[in-house]
């Protein structure tokens, strides 16, 4: 049980620190396809949408390859003077923010997208400079898709098996993380212990989605103005 | 509308003249030895065979919750024992059909030649499958154990959920070498390898049984027959198996 709660622990750190990166790397790549006409838009999406549709196992064995000490992400991170990616907690974080990437960039370019230009240039015209629009105008008018951007990736990565299957090597408190967790008791057949552990992650789950729809019925009622 | 009739009809006797294939479910490590030898009994016997492979683990929870499955190639011998025990297998159709074999092995030519190298510093991580699940990280568990290497090489040791995975972790360099089944090297020519003398590890019985969906299925009893024949068990040495003595 001590184990449980460590894989438990480790997981929602996980889960934390991927959502904070995948805000900061998604805001600005959602801005650009929700406002480029340009001819890369379409493969620029298809590619963030591919983990979507991949098995995440598909996804796991070319990042084993990718971040391994032959592969060109992990011999580029050794030179630069990183530890081994792969069987590592920054190996997770990036697996994760891959995994998740689609489930957060989608609601914010969607966001950017109904906000449309107008209000935007009429910042513009007011003197409002391109920091502060995006700060005065953009982000609030699409708080709602931050927060459920936000809610699905980290919901999403709470979830991450297949993945952490393949690079993570089931260590304890570095790479252990809930799913794998439950998957091991299920398969050594103690399935009261997979029960529990799959009970707090179904509530918790529950809790995380039940808070951003709640909030977005919340949001969605104040008036825009 | 009748040449509609007419095809349904055709096509209805056509199903039930073909007999219904038997459904083998089998242990990842042993899917392809499987594989082979349910060919050689289907050219023998007609009967067609399908194969399901996943880990022991998995396909034994599935027969536990009524998957159609009508013999069971398992890893280990525990899972096997505890289908008969729970009535989902027939009483006294256990037998062991292969025992296996473990290697360190490494990509790197000239890294493994014995246990020595498990004494040095020279790698990061060593693989090996998760004890608690599969046989062969039980196995790999009692050889560091007996080498007196399991404490000190813990902060190294990385776990793959079955030995599939396990070989993927040393085969894509992850880890620089790790424990895994000898029949995985049966195909795999490079890198180094040190074959584990069977007298380090208690050892890895992988048992077969007749599944109770199987019990009125003369092909299914055929196929465990066939298994314990002089050809099928010189197919299993072949694959990197040992195999158990005569009775």
């Amino acid at each position: 049980m001590n184990g449980d709660i460590a894989a438990l622990l480790l997981t929602l750190r996980l889960a934390a620190i991927s959502t904070a990166l995948l805000l900061l790397l998604a805001t600005p790549l959602a801005w650009w396809v929700a406002r480029t006409q340009s001819r890369w838009k379409a493969p620029i999406e298809a590619a963030v949408a591919l983990p979507l549709v991949l098995p995440p196992t598909v996804l796991g064995f070319y990042l084993l390859l990718a971040l391994g000490p032959h592969g060109p992400v992990g011999s580029l991170w050794g030179a630069l003077g990183g530890g081994p990616l792969v069987f590592s907690f920054s190996g997770l974080v990036v697996g994760s923010v891959i995994y998740s990437l689609p489930f957060v960039v989608q609601p914010i370019q969607a966001g950017f997208e109904q906000l449309g230009r107008a209000p935007l240039e009429a910042a513009a015209t007011l003197g409002a400079g391109p920091v502060d629009r995006f700060f005065s105008v953009a982000l609030p008018q699409t708080l709602r898709h931050f927060l459920a951007a936000a809610v699905l990736g980290f919901a999403h990565t709470l979830g991450e098996f297949g993945v952490v299957l393949m690079i993570g090597g089931n260590i304890p408190n570095r790479t252990r993380v809930v799913s794998i967790a439950i998957y091991d008791h299920v398969e050594t057949l103690d399935y009261a212990a997979a029960h529990q552990l799959a009970g707090i992650l179904l509530a918790i789950s529950f809790a995380v989605l039940l808070l951003v729809f709640a909030t977005n019925r919340r949001l969605r009622g104040t008036p825009v103005t | 509308m009748k040449r509609l009739a007419s095809l349904l009809l055709v096509l209805l006797a056509s199903a039930s003249a073909v007999a219904d294939p038997l459904h083998v479910a089998v242990a990842t490590n042993f899917a392809p030895t499987c594989r082979t030898i349910a060919d050689a009994f289907s050219a023998a016997t007609k009967h067609d065979v399908v194969i399901s492979d996943g880990s022991s683990g998995k396909l034994f929870a599935q027969i536990e919750n009524g998957a159609p499955f009508e013999v069971f190639l398992s890893a280990d011998a525990e899972r096997t024992r505890k289908l008969e025990e729970g009535k989902r297998a027939v009483a006294g159709s256990r037998f062991a059909y292969a025992l296996g074999r473990l290697a360190l092995w490494s990509t790197r030519e000239g890294f493994v030649r014995d246990e020595g190298v498990l004494r040095g510093d020279a790698f990061q991580h060593l693989a090996i499958a998760n004890p608690a699940l599969a046989p062969y990280g039980a196995a790999a568990r009692d050889v560091l154990q007996r080498l007196g290497l399991w404490e000190r090489l813990q902060p190294k040791l990385v776990r793959g959920e079955d030995i599939g995975q396990t070989f993927q972790f040393v085969s894509t360099g992850n880890a620089e070498l790790g424990f895994v089944a000898l029949s995985q090297l049966a195909v795999e020519k490079g890198g180094s390898r040190w074959q584990v003398p069977p007298d380090l590890h208690a050892p890895i019985e992988q048992q077969a049984v007749l599944l109770m969906p199987g019990r009125d299925d003369p092909a299914a009893r055929a196929f465990l027959d066939f298994l314990k024949s002089e050809a099928a068990r010189d197919l299993i040495e072949r694959a990197g198996y040992g195999v158990p003595s005569r009775p």
